[in-house]
């Protein structure tokens, strides 16, 4: 890693910033599969117009600029630019050096391809190298288990299970909370006494 | 049928007019000690003016995902501190619950779990949740005995998730189910 290394730009896809006149028409779409919802949040899920989606996004970078306390990513194809999905660093609290994060890759026929994973080294590396974090957390639900084993693969390690704190289609479900300290990533950056961290 | 619901053994739970509390808040946060057990975010020292215009503003919005309440005593109405609901998700039953006792000689005399007690009736009896969270900070340990007491389960520790002092602070989760709230209450009753 220098001093130039563009942040941003991976191999497969790049961190972008949204584009508010081609962004609303796919992220409404995606809104109306419930289920990428229910995995980011626990509120009640709805679908959203493309109107709500523009009013959505001017909310967004409103709190960005105005609160200091988020990052709002969307992903993009690296060589056609086309939105794949978005990735948040959310509630920093610079005094302790903490952040939540979230991911999502929209449609289902973009996962499992590597876009998700790419993008989230990048997080990774932006929120301790950039930011100069000192953890980063992720909140899932137990009914998302490859969400759990997504994070896992990076070295977060399960803190806390916050026991039926879910309840959908009449099932209890926990909610997990996963954590991930600087060191733990660095770790995973020097793998086999090579720094990969370039 | 319980038509009591906001008196415990030792306190009660009242609603209070801001300028109430404001006065209260501003004299609290002035107690360093205070504030890094109850929040992560270091007192700015607002005003009495400021706490009330910030409590007016909460009044005009209305009902939110929040419930505060003021606890006073039993015996002679003192305002000794406030318990409240956060992140409030009713179509999951799920909630958080805060408290803190501003008043310092009121802590370790079971003012506080009396105070939760009375709030988790009401979480469970008023509102149907179906669990209540909490989270405490590691070096607050007269807490989570007060929390251990009342029935709350430990569910996981969020690691060096504090920085004070020049060290790293664990968070600590507790939750208590629906189930055994009810059930320690018929083994007390």
């Amino acid at each position: 890693m220098s001093i130039d290394t563009q942040l941003f730009e991976g191999k497969l896809i790049r961190l972008s910033p949204i584009d508010h006149e081609k962004d609303p028409a796919v992220e409404s779409r995606w809104t109306h599969d419930l289920s990428l919802q229910r995995a980011l949040s626990r509120r009640v899920a709805m679908p959203l117009s493309i109107a709500q989606v523009k009013k959505k996004y001017e909310a967004i970078e409103k709190e960005v600029e105005e609160s200091h306390r988020l990052f709002h990513f969307t992903i993009r194809g690296r060589e056609d630019g086309r939105l794949i999905g978005f990735v948040r660093i959310e509630g920093i609290e610079w005094t302790h050096g903490v952040c939540s994060l979230k991911l999502a890759i929209g449609d289902p026929a973009d996962r499992g391809k590597g876009y998700g994973s790419e993008a989230l080294q990048l997080t990774l590396r932006f929120a301790f190298r950039e930011l100069n974090l000192y953890r980063v957390s992720a909140v899932v639900t137990e009914d998302n288990p490859e969400a759990v084993t997504f994070f896992q693969k990076f070295n977060f390690v399960e803190e806390v299970r916050r026991r039926k704190a879910i309840l959908r289609d009449g099932q209890t479900w926990d909610s997990i909370h996963l954590g991930l300290l600087r060191d733990e990533w660095q770790a995973t950056q020097m793998i086999g006494g090579v720094d990969h961290e370039q | 049928m319980n038509n009591d619901l906001l008196h415990g053994e030792l306190v009660r739970l009242a609603a209070e007019n801001p300028e109430v509390m404001a006065g209260h808040f501003s004299r609290w946060n002035q107690d360093a000690g205070w504030v890094r057990f109850l929040d992560t975010e270091p007192s700015r020292l607002l005003s009495e003016k400021k706490w009330k215009e910030w409590l007016e503003k909460d009044l005009e919005k209305g009902p939110s995902d929040q419930i505060f309440f003021a606890i006073r005593t039993l015996e002679d109405d003192t305002l000794i501190g406030f318990i409240g609901l956060f992140d409030l998700f009713m179509q999951h039953g799920d909630a958080f619950v805060a408290i803190a006792l501003g008043e310092r000689k009121y802590w370790g005399k079971g003012y506080g779990a009396d105070a939760m007690r009375v709030m988790l009736g009401y979480a469970f009896s008023e509102l149907n949740l179906r669990r209540v969270s909490l989270i405490v900070f590691e070096y607050n340990p007269r807490a989570i005995r007060s929390y251990e007491k009342v029935g709350f389960v430990h569910e996981g520790r969020i690691r060096e998730v504090l920085q004070r002092d020049g060290k790293r602070w664990d968070f600590l989760y507790m939750g208590i189910l629906r189930e055994e709230w009810l059930a320690k209450e018929s083994m007390t009753s």
